[in-house]
């Protein structure tokens, strides 16, 4: 039985009149001891779609189940089973670091030294501060905390919406690293994000837009699926070329990407020499132009546009 | 002929009791000059941006920002930058026009002004007939991009954009950066926080803080070529792993 399965959610938000379609029936299933990735812009339902695996929000209509039991006749036993951290920071701001873990280890019938071993190497970074309310502590430091509180009854599956929004660069690492140690341990753990390059930290990503899947594969699977050649190219006025290459009729799209654009065209035929024309024309300096391997930001906007 | 400075800082400092937030910072931005500000949390980044734009005064050192002391002309400052986060941009009640007008109305731009802006600006975003749109139905993309060129509707020396562009979905980002180089193209400067290390090398120089102090300014091709990164975001952690203090 896979730990997660969703069969064609569909959930839609009245605001007055208007009509938000937040879940245009979403379907995938996630396998046993695996880090699934929901990768996408806010907006696309990842928040949506997480309130109702956890049982806090009824769909409208679709079936879920998490360690086969179905969402809505058996909420009680999923909520047993599983970890939760939602996306904005929810627990107790005036009770302490270590008070907190307490609560949650008392409401699910544990205690702090049953599952310590699980906990411990996260738990550690912020013990020094266990006496500190947690409303008190740092963005960082907060999320550790969340991450102990949503494991301390060792779940079956994590559920984390957005653990990496607004964290920097080294600590996103750090906390990827966390959590392919808790893949270790067998928990299965469906995570989202907004940044694109944490996809190939995960086992299977899902690309999410608009309340729509765009894909589900390997991250390996989902770059294999860019099928038209992709080309990198950088000159000295970055902004002049892209507008340049945008002219060219036969061209497909043209992204800026760090130090580079990305360029693909309708046809692969002569795709260097357009570029090279292209440059030449504009009299550009410091051209250089190259093939590429595309990133999974190159393919989910390639399938956003289609 | 030097290039007009439109923010200097010396030796600024701020200190919170016996806790140094920004340690003597150094550097100068052009006019134009799209000007990455990174650092890890915690580093001292919004101290520092909140000194340069008049919101709070420095233990010491020295600063100018448009041309105006930031100890003593604090309230020009403000009137001559423009500032827009991903936390603080527009209301959500109102509607785009609405908007529009309460910013320009905000910073002193006469009626006439303020309508031939609110003309332009809906051409410019192709929101033409949504005048009555309420902001809240807006996509976040749209209002990051809204929130953007209000930010800038009385055509400030400066533009502070603090992590301008969580969130949003890649195309729109890099429509949000179109806009930022037809900014700077205008003359207008960009100090531009953020978490993407590829947007970092979208700017003509970029500064990374640890520990309150800048540890390294340059543009992002010779960061990347002194410490022989193939991206920004390997000259990120390189710089941020030596950091001592945490964001805590």
């Amino acid at each position: 039985m896979q730990p997660v399965i969703v069969e064609n959610i569909v959930q839609n938000y009245r605001i007055k009149k208007a009509v938000v379609e937040a879940l245009k029936g979403v379907s995938f299933a996630v396998e046993r001891g695996e880090i699934f990735g929901l990768i996408g812009p806010d907006g696309a339902g990842k928040t949506s779609l997480f309130r109702i695996l956890t049982t806090v929000l009824l769909a409208e209509s679709g079936t879920a189940s998490v360690d086969g039991f179905d969402v809505v006749k058996d909420y009680k036993q999923i909520r047993h089973r599983i970890g939760y951290m939602p996306g904005k920071f929810s627990l107790y701001q005036d009770l302490s670091v270590q008070e907190n873990l307490e609560f949650f280890a008392t409401i699910f019938n544990t205690s702090i030294e049953e599952n310590y071993d699980l906990i411990k190497e996260i738990y550690q970074q912020i013990e020094p501060f266990k006496t500190r309310r947690a409303g008190q502590l740092s963005g960082g430091m907060k999320q550790k905390l969340a991450l102990c509180c949503a494991l301390i009854h060792k779940p079956s599956v994590l559920f984390l919406d957005e653990p990496t929004t607004g964290v920097d660069a080294v600590s996103r690492k750090e906390f990827w690293e966390m959590l392919h140690r808790l893949k270790l341990e067998g928990i299965t753990i469906l995570v989202s994000t907004a940044y694109m390059d944490e996809a190939g930290l995960c086992d299977r990503v899902a690309l999410i837009q608009k309340g729509e899947i765009l894909s589900v594969n390997t991250p390996k699977g989902i770059i294999s699926g860019f099928k038209k050649p992709l080309w990198a190219v950088k000159a000295n006025e970055m902004f002049k070329l892209m507008n340049a290459i945008k002219e060219d009729p036969s061209v497909e799209s043209c992204y800026p990407f760090g130090q580079f654009h990305h360029v693909v065209f309708k046809t692969p035929e002569n795709s260097r020499e357009k570029l090279e024309k292209t440059a030449k024309e504009g009299n550009f300096t410091g051209v250089e132009i190259s093939p590429i391997e595309p990133n999974i930001e190159d393919c989910f906007m390639a399938l956003m546009n289609h | 002929m030097q290039k007009e400075k439109v923010i200097t800082a010396k030796d600024l400092t701020k200190r919170f009791g016996d806790f140094t937030a920004v340690d003597k910072i150094t550097f100068d931005v052009e006019k134009g000059e799209i000007f990455g500000f990174l650092g890890a949390n915690g580093a001292g980044k919004t101290t520092a941006m909140r000194m340069l734009c008049g919101l709070l005064l420095p233990t010491s050192g020295q600063a100018t920002v448009a041309g105006f002391d930031i100890y003593k002309q604090n309230e020009q400052i403000k009137q001559n930058i423009g500032y827009m986060s991903q936390k603080f941009s527009l209301y959500e009640d109102l509607t785009i026009t609405e908007n529009i007008r309460f910013y320009a109305g905000i910073y002193g731009l006469s009626d006439d002004r303020i309508k031939e802006k609110t003309g332009l600006l809906m051409k410019q975003l192709h929101l033409e007939g949504q005048e009555k749109t309420l902001v809240r139905a807006l996509p976040l993309g749209w209002k990051q991009k809204l929130a953007f060129s209000i930010a800038i509707v009385h055509d400030p020396a400066i533009v502070f954009l603090d992590e301008p562009t969580g969130g949003v979905d890649p195309v729109t980002r890099r429509e949000f950066w179109g806009l930022i180089y037809e900014a700077s193209a205008r003359g207008i400067t960009i100090f531009v926080t953020t978490h993407y290390m590829d947007e970092a090398e979208y700017c003509n120089r970029v500064s990374v803080m640890v520990d309150g102090r800048i540890d390294a300014l340059d543009s992002p091709a010779n960061l990347m070529r002194d410490y022989s990164a193939d991206s920004m975001d390997e000259v990120f952690l390189h710089l941020a792993r030596k950091a001592v203090r945490t964001g805590d």
